[in-house]
């Protein structure tokens, strides 16, 4: 081994170690340049204001997307309402009592399911929720755009999700808290509530924050579920307006006044996003 | 063994050591009154699928005295010690035929519901295993707590109890709000001790409670055996010969999945009946 040969491999290791850093920057860098500029666009227009009053009527300066950032709020909550017990309890089902067949398929479809465009989901919503129709020859549901029928597509978008996530965090409780369980003669359920759940409880909060911050932003589903609204929404069974939403019609409207407002909603909808990551991260950090 | 083994053979004399003075200092309490039986084992077979793992097993385990399970890795004894709370049909494919009677009764008759079998034959493990989101209280508690019991005067006093009882009370008492994980390995398997008698089951299971432990623990542990024998039947499984030589009455030699020879522990150690048997206590395999 000579010495010139020695000195080609470490220009080669520096070259390559600089490859690496600067394929890292680049990833980072246009998640850092859009930060950045939503940051300058929108900073100037998020106030009070804008957390609390509704939109000012076309053209009009002032006014806020109050009633978008609630709404959106509210459509995470039916979302978590209708998704999370399904996905949770599923996950149960895969990891505590089911056969490896009937857990191959089901995985197989929650997969395929994950795998949906989201505009499929808020097609199925707005056939099940917005189209009217008569169950047993009394009840009436639908027949409008409404939250229940945005929470209903978000919640459609949550379940594979939330499955999945539970699953793998339920397989990693070691199966001896289960045999310790069992030798001292709990029922098998009380077993899987409360030591193989409790046991779990961080990571299953981090798969449904996840979930959420998956689904804060979505926007196509709830064009024909949610549908929008330019005032505050009185009830669930009414058209509701959500952030992605109002950014959407901000943007191609017009108004220079809403395109700023467009720039402030996008950088408080990053901001519940970031907030929803911080919780991720807070919860699963290393303890000691 | 009489004294005209050849020399070089080390015979099982050497491996019998004398119990702790706290067996001899509790009185002459016999092993177990006039003969009562734990456990009626009658042609016991097992199978996990096609294997099969106890063969033709016939077994009566007395009651209130230390019954030791020996024998090599392989041979049966874990399986033989999880059919005793109907522990080994949590493995898919486990079947078995024979019969085993707890006190008279059919542990396997069809309407006998697991759970309840197992909250009167309480089992330790060989890792310890506190659950970790439960504090020693809870822990200690916790078969109770979530078989409905309520009563906080009565949970207070059975965790005082069970803890003194573990040999672990002084070591805790300031503690109790610890997670159950902040223990060292031979406490938290003293804990896991004292979560089993918690729920007062009639016979204790431990399988190989020491393996895991260092001899200080260890000997702590079977400090405690001696202690429990006096209420409860235990049967202990262990691959140390010297330690079933140590804690138990009686002892049964399995290998590859059949008794071999059951019987007073000096009779097995010192005068073994089949060759076998003589084989393994001698150290010739293991």
């Amino acid at each position: 081994m000579s010495l010139a040969y020695d000195r080609y491999r470490k220009i080669k290791s520096t070259f390559m170690s600089a490859l690496s850093v600067l394929c890292a920057f680049v990833v980072v860098l246009p998640l850092g340049l859009v930060l950045y500029y939503l940051l300058y666009k929108g900073i100037g227009s998020v106030n009070w204001a804008f957390f609390t009053q509704l939109p000012a009527p076309e053209g009009e300066s002032g006014g806020g997307m109050g009633n978008a950032i609630l709404g959106s709020l509210e459509l995470m909550g039916l979302a978590l309402l209708f998704g999370m017990p399904i996905g949770l309890l599923g996950g149960v089902y895969l990891s505590e009592y089911g056969s490896e067949r009937i857990n191959f398929w089901i995985r197989f479809g929650a997969d395929v399911l994950n795998g949906v465009p989201s505009i499929v989901w808020g097609m199925v919503a707005y056939e099940l929720a917005v189209m009217p129709h008569t169950l047993l020859g009394f009840i009436h549901i639908g027949g409008g755009f409404s939250a229940y029928a945005g929470g209903l597509a978000l919640g459609f978008i949550m379940i594979p999700l939330v499955l999945r996530t539970t699953e793998e965090v339920l397989v990693l409780v070691p199966a001896a808290f289960r045999e310790a369980g069992l030798a001292l003669g709990i029922p098998r359920w009380k077993i899987t509530v409360f030591i193989v759940l409790r046991t779990a409880i961080k990571g299953l909060v981090t798969g449904v924050l996840l979930a959420l911050g998956r689904i804060a932003g979505e926007t196509a589903p709830l064009m024909f579920t949610a549908f929008g609204n330019l005032q505050w929404s009185h009830g669930l069974n009414q058209p509701i307006a959500a952030l992605p939403l109002q950014i959407f019609s901000y943007a191609i409207s017009p108004y220079d006044e809403w395109h700023r407002q467009a720039w402030a909603g996008a950088l408080v909808l990053i901001f519940i996003v970031f907030c929803l990551s911080l919780s991720v991260r807070f919860l699963s950090r290393e303890r000691k | 063994m009489s004294a005209s083994e050849p020399s070089g053979v080390e015979t099982p004399h050497s491996i019998v050591t004398k119990k702790p003075e706290v067996a001899a200092s509790s009185g002459a309490v016999p092993a177990a009154g006039p003969e009562e039986i734990a456990f009626d084992i009658r042609g016991l077979n097992i199978y996990y699928g096609a294997h099969h793992a106890i063969k033709d097993v016939t077994l009566q385990i007395p009651a209130r005295s230390v019954t030791a399970i020996i024998g090599p890795s392989g041979c049966g004894k874990s399986t033989m010690l999880r059919s005793l709370n109907r522990m080994h049909e949590l493995t898919p494919g486990a079947r078995h035929t024979g019969t085993i009677l707890m006190k008279n009764q059919d542990l396997y008759a069809p309407g006998v519901d697991p759970t309840l079998v197992r909250r009167r034959v309480g089992m330790v493990f060989q890792k310890s295993n506190p659950f970790p989101t439960l504090t020693i209280a809870e822990n200690v508690l916790v078969g109770l707590r979530l078989n409905g019991v309520r009563d906080k005067i009565f949970l207070g006093r059975r965790l005082e109890e069970s803890l003194r009882m573990a040999a672990l009370w002084e070591e805790v008492k300031e503690h109790l709000h610890r997670p159950g994980t902040s223990l060292s390995g031979g406490q938290q398997q003293r804990l896991c001790i004292a979560r089993a008698i918690a729920n007062r089951p009639e016979i204790l299971l431990m399988d190989e409670p020491c393996s895991a432990l260092d001899p200080i623990a260890t000997g702590k542990v079977e400090e405690l055996i001696h202690e429990l024998r006096r209420e409860y039947t235990i049967v202990i499984v262990t691959h140390n010969m010297q330690q079933a030589a140590r804690v138990s009455d009686r002892t049964a030699f399995m290998y590859m999945g059949k008794l071999v020879e059951f019987g007073g522990t000096e009779q097995i150690f010192m005068n073994p009946k089949d060759p076998q048997t003589e084989a393994y206590v001698s150290g010739r395999f293991g």
